[in-house]
């Protein structure tokens, strides 16, 4: 099962995290290929004020193109998108962004479930996703509906983040595809190219 | 949540029915915020079948009042965007006073939280008493909301930031009363509102306006949509009037953008 998984090519790449997720995201970036073969997203949880600081962050330590996802964009492959503070991103089936600014989902906008889990729908078994350190169980449901669809789901260790309660809520409640401790996290990426 | 208790055909299948029986046309929103409404409301009301739902959808007019109400954002706040509300106070709102009655136009206004903070800001700049707001949505139950001008008191700690971000002059609690776990907003701010259900998909212009504020609305709408709206808005707006819109929304792809200036890094557009 596994195998087959494997060899599926990557269509999408979303990693969800909270708090303490910041240290693995800063550890990831500067490690990943330059020739990633599809797009990357972005859900992260912070302040509604903090619009830019985290795109800012990113920018200056990947050579990848970082922006925050415009509503209507294309998402293309190489690109990183970040959702944008106080907004929730859904995934058309054209793959392109829409914004939304509904009610907070387990108290969060954006929320990575519903970012999760409209992505299962779109990419299918080309998906993957990777749920990171937080303190709220966020991402939970959206894995389930990666697995529905046929989807990848990595999680991190909780022994290696910051604050274990997310993923670990996600380890006891979906299975995942693989658990990864943060220092493998980029080359599990860049394998993905292959 | 259940992400795929309805699938796309199920979708496309409700929204004819709504079009045909009600007259509301969401076919043009949005497909993925759409979608994850209906299935949000399909799995808040527990329906078991995809068939109970839609004949309850397309049969029991009470029940297509709260399918109206829920389907549609009603997610809204006062001040939201303080820099935007200090630029308005600041570039737009002083060159409108030099006009001798204004006009403004708030699109898709659910609750009236954003007509309320306009009203303050013209009260504050002493320009309330030749205004009028016109403040429409879709939605009944919405307006009637709006039209009490009362908001749950446990937000108000935070309009109250946002208010004194944008710039706002007073103790903002001047502008209220509050009422048990409600807050009553002056009666002062609305007697110069005038509340109206007006859909964006199917209805016309309506008036001239020297503003029109419609933020966080077309963000729901898909683009050929967009441009059909933009294209109402210019219809109704007066030549040096301003449009504003959502954070993350943008005139940017309608082919008439050129005939609008940005007014400094907000999301306000003046037209030439």
């Amino acid at each position: 099962m596994a195998e087959t998984v494997d060899s599926m090519p990557c269509g999408a790449l979303i990693i969800g995290g909270s708090a303490g997720s910041l240290d693995v995201l800063l550890e990831i970036f500067p490690a990943l290929r330059n020739d990633i073969g599809f797009p990357i997203v972005l859900v992260v949880h912070r302040k509604a004020s903090n619009e830019s600081l985290l795109t800012d962050l990113l920018k200056s330590r990947t050579t990848l193109v970082v922006s925050e996802a415009e509503e209507k964009e294309f998402l293309k492959p190489g690109n990183v998108f970040i959702v944008p503070a106080d907004y929730h991103m859904l995934i058309e089936e054209d793959e392109s962004i829409s914004l939304d600014y509904s009610e907070k989902v387990n108290y969060s906008r954006p929320s990575i479930d519903v970012t999760f889990q409209s992505a299962a729908e779109v990419f299918r078994e080309k998906l993957v996703c990777i749920l990171l350190s937080g303190s709220n169980a966020d991402g939970v449901e959206g894995l389930k509906s990666v697995n529905n669809f046929g989807g990848r789901v990595v999680i991190q260790n909780p022994n290696t983040a910051i604050m274990p309660y997310m993923p670990q809520q996600a380890v006891l409640n979906v299975k995942p595809h693989v658990v990864l401790d943060s220092h493998h996290m980029a080359d599990y990426i860049n394998k993905l190219n292959d | 949540m259940i992400s795929d208790a309805i699938d796309n055909e199920q979708v496309e299948i409700l929204l004819n029915d709504v079009l045909e029986t009600h007259g509301y046309d969401f076919l043009e929103y949005s497909h993925a915020s759409i979608k994850r409404r209906i299935i949000r409301l399909y799995g808040l009301d527990n329906f078991v079948s995809f068939a109970e739902f839609r004949y309850t959808v397309k049969t029991d007019k009470q029940y297509f009042k709260r399918f109206l109400e829920e389907i549609t954002v009603n997610v809204t706040e006062m001040f939201r965007d303080p820099s935007f509300y200090k630029s308005l106070r600041n570039d737009v709102l002083p060159v409108l006073g030099t006009y001798p009655f204004i006009r403004i136009w708030v699109a898709g206004c659910s609750t009236g939280e954003e007509a309320y903070s306009l009203a303050i800001v013209l009260k504050e700049l002493n320009l309330l008493n030749k205004s009028l707001i016109y403040a429409t949505d879709i939605n009944p139950s919405v307006l009637d909301k709006a039209k009490k001008g009362m908001f749950p008191l446990n937000y108000l700690k935070q309009y109250s930031e946002n208010y004194l971000q944008s710039g706002g002059l007073k103790d903002f609690s001047t502008y209220y009363t509050a009422n048990y776990s409600l807050a009553k907003f002056d009666e002062s701010l609305n007697s110069k509102m005038i509340f109206s259900t007006h859909n964006l998909v199917s209805d016309h212009s309506f008036n001239e306006f020297q503003l029109i504020l419609c933020r966080n609305v077309l963000i729901y709408f898909d683009k050929d949509l967009q441009h059909k709206v933009f294209n109402l808005f210019d219809g109704s707006i007066e030549k040096l009037g301003y449009l504003a819109l959502g954070s993350k929304e943008s005139l940017e792809f309608w082919p008439k953008a050129k005939e609008y200036k940005r007014v400094k890094m907000e999301k306000i557009w003046r037209k030439l």
